[in-house]
């Protein structure tokens, strides 16, 4: 049943959202930027002045066919070459539940960005719970076909335990913006339940 | 079939060195491929590494059993199309594949010089590539392509002329040579200078210390492997023998082999070109003109970078490449990273042809579309 409520996310509404956030002529940084495409698309539409970072070799070959300057890391990588605000925007789009210390690289995007746009899918949604509830096992699906043991995932988390995780890191969230599918009202009213994935716009608090 | 021809450049001008010595009637023997577009954009310089010289692809006939030393990268339709780009590679000075070098006749006496020649730097390398670029009538290069001494040789070329080159692609290579890499590099050279033929350098051409220099190209070769690549390629095979033959004289496959490269190496190296050559990267560092800040080095960059590293390149290890990445980034240059997966240690950079090309292929590519729009 989960399966049908990540097919929009498959077009990845969430990149949608973060486009619009960026100005013309921002720099933008991209932690796991994949191929490149997105970040293409800044530049080309956008104006912005990108920066991708990516582990897969594959990944950054077509990088560079995209026109894309990108530099090889594991992400979880010290940005110690970027000084404090040095990003108007740093991206981590559905990356953060791969990295094995989310809390440290949120604290990093914030200092080397003057904002950051973070999303992810969350686990808290009503079908993941009902999965669990009803299977007594993990959630699966096609967009996360992984079984427990040998997933990249390996951090999940709900929005709530986002925001939690923000208060404790003396992160704001300026903005959430979640994504829904069937029920654009229950998802505003409850993200957490009803959300697929959510957009946050954070900053360190000043 | 692409074919090329050496031309010779004589310097008008004494050339001034790092050392403080000038060199007289320089001579830089190069290699051209392709045709300069009117504008002049399409040009790009590849830089030779250590033993490498102008004759970068193609052949001089039809006949010739071998093409340049490059020539699975560039040529016609090839990953550095010469149909697209006008590819130019000079012999470094210091050299002994045609440009002035130790081996070469010092005006002044009317002798070689051998062992009176200036000690040389990387940077003085470049000084002599940017007169004769400037003698080609090209402003400014599309790209500087190096692999080893040559990404050295490519890295100067942004920090002395930046506004002279849109895009820098340095492989494997490393901002200065580590106390590992100046210890290989003194063992080669005391076993030339250690050889009775060598003579102080004055060795006679039918007295060369051919001994000293194979055992130079010897122990600098297994360098440029690895072991997962050595392992496969010899294991622990013997070479003409089913057993031991418990003598000193070569028994193992990988013995017999070094011995076929150090051969090789002498029919075709100077002695002296190689102590002067090797003493050249020895002094190269990057950070040590900005008191030990590599990033404050780069600051005058202005071209886009490409860095590439290998993953079993031990001599010049993906570290360093990416202390070269985070340098730059400090200075927010456009700069692309990436290690590419490799077996073939530090001699990958000749050998993953089709993975470096199609980055390098595709990066100049996109460079060249950003200075035409």
């Amino acid at each position: 049943m989960i399966e049908q409520l990540y097919v929009d996310l498959d077009l990845r509404p969430d990149l949608e959202i973060i486009a619009n956030l960026v100005k013309p002529g921002e720099r933008v940084l991209d932690l796991g930027c994949g191929d490149g495409s997105f970040l293409k698309m800044l530049k080309e539409k956008h104006g912005a002045e990108v920066l991708g970072m990516e582990l897969s070799q594959d990944a950054i070959i077509k990088c560079i066919a995209n026109g894309v300057p990108v530099v090889q890391s594991n992400l979880e990588n010290d940005l110690d070459f970027a000084g404090d605000g040095d990003f108007d925007w740093v991206i981590v789009s559905q990356t953060l539940q791969e990295m094995r210390r989310p809390d440290v690289i949120l604290q990093r995007i914030v200092r080397v960005g003057k904002r950051a746009a973070v999303s992810f899918i969350n686990f808290g949604h009503i079908a993941c719970r009902l999965q669990l509830l009803t299977t007594g096992r993990m959630p699966r699906n096609k967009h996360m076909p992984y079984e427990w043991f040998d997933t990249p995932n390996i951090h999940f988390g709900t929005l709530r335990d986002f925001r939690f995780l923000c208060q404790e890191l003396g992160i704001s969230i300026v903005r959430a913006t979640p994504i829904g599918q069937h029920f654009p009202l229950l998802t505003n009213l409850l993200p957490n339940l009803f959300a697929v994935g959510c957009v946050f716009v954070i900053e360190k608090k000043s | 079939m692409l074919l090329v021809e050496p031309k010779n450049f004589q310097l008008q001008e004494p050339l001034e060195l790092d050392c403080g010595r000038v060199l007289k009637q320089v001579n830089i023997r190069y290699e051209t491929a392709g045709t300069l577009a009117p504008d002049k954009s399409n040009a790009i310089l590849i830089e030779h590494a250590l033993s490498g010289d102008a004759h970068v692809c193609g052949r001089y006939a039809e006949s010739d059993p071998k093409p340049g030393w490059w020539d699975e990268m560039i040529g016609p339709g090839k990953y550095i199309d010469t149909d697209k780009y006008f590819v130019i590679c000079s012999n470094v000075i210091g050299g002994c594949s045609g440009s002035t070098g130790p081996r070469s006749v010092d005006p002044d006496t009317g002798n070689p010089y051998n062992m009176d020649f200036p000690v040389i730097t990387i940077r003085d390398m470049v000084r002599a590539q940017k007169r004769l670029i400037d003698h080609l009538g090209i402003n400014k290069l599309l790209s500087v392509i190096g692999g080893s001494m040559g990404g050295m040789q490519a890295m100067e070329w942004a920090i002395n002329y930046p506004e002279s080159v849109d895009c820098i692609i340095p492989i494997a290579t490393t901002s200065q040579l580590t106390s590992q890499n100046i210890a290989f590099d003194w063992v080669g050279r005391e076993a030339i200078q250690g050889d009775p033929n060598w003579n102080k350098g004055n060795y006679s051409a039918d007295h060369i210390p051919q001994k000293g220099l194979a055992t130079a190209r010897m122990l600098a070769h297994i360098t440029y492997l690895s072991d997962e690549s050595m392992s496969r390629k010899f294991g622990r095979e013997l070479q003409d023998a089913d057993s031991y033959r418990f003598a000193f004289n070569r028994d193992f496959a990988v013995e017999s082999y070094l011995e076929y490269q150090g051969r090789r190496f002498v029919e075709r190296f100077d002695a002296n070109s190689y102590c002067y050559i090797t003493r050249a990267t020895d002094y190269f560092d990057l950070a040590s003109r900005c008191g030990g800040d590599l990033a404050k080095a780069f600051e005058p960059v202005k071209s886009a970078f490409l860095v590439v590293s290998f993953s079993s390149d031990w001599l010049f290890p993906t570290e360093e490449s990416i202390k070269i990445v985070r340098a730059l980034l400090k200075n927010r240059v456009n700069v692309t990273f990436c290690e590419i997966e490799s077996s073939y240690g530090h001699d990958a950079f000749l050998l993953e042809v089709e993975t470096l090309g199609t980055m390098i292929r595709d990066f100049l590519r996109n460079r060249q579309k950003v200075n035409n729009d």
